[in-house]
């Protein structure tokens, strides 16, 4: 059996239709707002996450250049002064033993691949012309779990580097500058001055013109012999985990374990993490303020009726309602509203969602990066039923002042 | 046989503030009585309307005491005294405030639904019964404010009626009725004390209707100057 109170508080609603759906509307906008523009931000979030997971690992390990230690070590008080002139000392920058510690990062739970790499400078040339660039030496097939290589393809297929061990795929900046296309020859010098006649064998285009000028695959034993090293040689260990957010902890984590420096992505993207913070903090202004206009929208309406409505609250409480019985009908009317226009507002969003998420916006983009993320739905909903309890209560705890008696002296 | 005292003061008095500090009763002591028909009368400022208020339980700032069947109200909670209104006491005003929105039959159920002591189908019985007694059975789905001023007034006593409370207190009941209405109201007012017992406790400026009474209490400046004004 419905209570009396929200008996009252529905036929309050009930003959004032127009005010409460003006008021629902305010809601089913503010809401629809709020998770259309967090949908945005997680999708955003993670479609530049993703293309920042590309090129970057979550983890990269890999040795830290080491500064030539002075020969006298501490203060020697009142001796002459030592002059020293540091600079980075000549050992190779070889992780040791590369397959265990691959073994052992590939042990830890959170770990969902790891691949080890060659990193070298290189020159490319054709004839005369000559562009300098980085040198990814690595197992193609790894690269392209971690950094989804094939999807960057647009010419070629990854796998054929594979089974061509002096192929090299390029970026389209270096294939323009030098005039190349697939299966057409590349020398290749590195910076010890080793030449080596590789293959194209693909082209990839990312989002970022710096590294399509300047970057290449090639296999691991190519980047070693162009640095003149044995197959024993890796300069870094890529690591993905399963939850990125957590690669700074995980970093440390590993860091101890190998004993070598690591470096996690967000440090090594550090002005993409502000930016993604920057992206928060104005969504999250913004969805709030409109979501504010909407409660400003249910407080209005509950107030006026309120003050229209002062003689019925006397005549309640001469009848034995108490001041919580009426702060529960007030309530209840604001709640009504909100929960209409919630519902409402998340099905607009979803509309609205649904059409955006249809738009073609081209290059590796695609559509729209935006899809239903249920998660944001919820706590949109939620927060219209908060925001539409707050905007009744207040309201409705001044009607639940009012006194009987000053109303019927009147 | 001895009267049961259903409604006592002991020395009431209240000031009000604004403007300036007045004092609006002083020493009010009286007690009704189960069955009594019992009205107050007073020229305009003597106090009879701020009394009433303060025996309804609404206006809890006073001083003195005041006893409903023996309990003791002065100094309760809020929330008690809604209870305590709720069962105890019906009220009928002079302008006679039913919820517009709501039909007749609706607005005199709504103190009941709120007391939850019957079902839904008890109390629309109940109610329906009440509305036969005051002839207005036929209007019981109309909205309230569809009425004439006769019957709404009907129908806010049958509201005031509907929990069978020890006590009804009256505003002025007749004071916007035409002589008819007036008559049809004083009725059932004495049919209400004779058959059921209850106290009606009426602030009014008719002095025939206050004639018609079993007791008329006076006030002049705040005080009682006749506890048993013959008319």
């Amino acid at each position: 059996m419905k209570s009396v109170n929200t008996e009252i508080a529905l036929t309050h609603i009930l003959t004032r239709k127009r005010q409460t759906i003006v008021a629902a509307l305010g809601v089913t906008i503010g809401i629809a707002i709020f998770i259309c523009l967090n949908t945005l931000m997680v999708g955003t979030n993670r479609y530049s996450d993703n293309s920042i997971f590309k090129t970057t690992p979550h983890i990269r390990i890999y040795k830290e250049d080491e500064i030539c230690q002075p020969l006298l070590r501490g203060s020697v008080q009142d001796s002459s002064m030592v002059i020293i002139n540091p600079k980075i000392s000549n050992i190779s920058k070889n992780l040791i033993n590369p397959m265990k510690l691959l073994d052992e990062i590939k042990n830890q739970p959170e770990v969902t691949s790891a691949a080890q790499m060659v990193s070298a400078n290189l020159f490319y040339n054709n004839g005369k012309s000559q562009l300098n660039g980085i040198g990814w030496g690595i197992n193609i097939a790894e690269a392209n779990a971690m950094f989804d290589i094939q999807s960057t393809m647009v010419d070629g297929d990854y796998k054929t580097l594979l089974n061509t061990p002096n192929g090299i795929i390029i970026g389209v900046g270096i294939a323009d500058k030098l005039s190349l296309k697939r299966n057409d020859n590349i020398s290749v010098i590195s910076s010890l001055g080793i030449i080596k006649l590789m293959k194209v064998v693909g082209l990839f285009k990312t989002s970022n013109m710096i590294t399509d000028k300047g970057k290449s695959y090639m296999n691991l034993a190519s980047a070693q012999q162009l640095l003149g090293r044995g197959p024993n040689y890796v300069t870094d260990i890529y690591v993905n985990i399963k939850n990125p957010e957590a690669a700074p902890e995980l970093a440390i984590v590993l860091g101890k374990l190998t004993d070598y420096t690591t470096e996690d992505w967000k440090a090594a993207n550090e002005l993409f993490v502000a930016g993604k913070k920057i992206r928060a903090i104005m969504f999250t202004v913004i969805s709030w303020a409109i979501l504010l206009v909407a409660a400003f929208g249910i407080y209005n309406i509950v107030n006026m009726t309120i003050s229209q409505k002062m003689n019925d609250i006397a005549i309640l409480k001469a009848n034995g309602f108490s001041g919580s019985d009426v702060v529960k009908i007030f309530v209840s009317e604001a709640m009504i509203m909100g929960i209409i226009g919630t519902v409402f507002g998340f099905l607009l969003a979803l509309l609205v969602v649904t059409l955006l998420s249809r738009i073609y916006i081209g290059a590796d983009i695609g559509y729209f990066p935006i899809q239903f993320e249920l998660s944001v739905s919820l706590k949109g909903m939620g927060v219209g039923i908060l925001v539409a309890f707050g905007a009744g209560l207040i309201p409705a705890l001044k009607a639940a002042k009012i006194d009987p008696v000053e109303i019927f002296r009147k | 046989m001895e009267r049961k005292i259903i409604l006592r003061t002991k020395a009431i008095g209240k000031y009000f503030y604004d403007p300036v500090e007045f004092k609006v009763l002083d020493d009010i002591s009286f007690e009704a009585y189960e069955g009594e028909f019992l009205t107050l009368v007073g020229k305009s400022g003597s106090g009879k309307s701020t009394l009433l208020y303060i025996l309804s339980t609404m206006d809890t700032d006073y001083e003195g005491e005041l006893f409903i069947d023996e309990e003791k109200i002065t100094g309760q909670n809020i929330n008690n005294l809604a209870a305590i209104r709720n069962k105890n006491i019906g009220f009928v005003f002079q302008f006679h405030y039913l919820l517009p929105e709501f039909s007749c039959l609706k607005n005199i159920m709504i103190p009941a639904l709120k007391l939850g002591k019957y079902s839904r189908e008890e109390i629309e019985q109940q109610a329906y019964e009440k509305m036969e007694v005051l002839g207005i059975k036929d209007q019981a789905l109309k909205p309230a404010s569809k009425l004439s001023g006769g019957q709404q007034q009907r129908v806010s006593i049958a509201r005031a009626l509907i929990n069978s409370p020890k006590i009804i207190m009256c505003d002025e009941p007749t004071g916007n009725l035409d002589s008819k209405n007036t008559q049809i109201v004083f009725d059932i007012f004495k049919q209400i004390t004779k058959d059921f017992g209850q106290t009606i406790i009426a602030v009014t400026h008719d002095m025939d209707f206050a004639k018609a009474s079993d007791r008329t209490i006076e006030l002049a400046d705040g005080k009682i100057i006749n506890l048993d004004l013959k008319l």
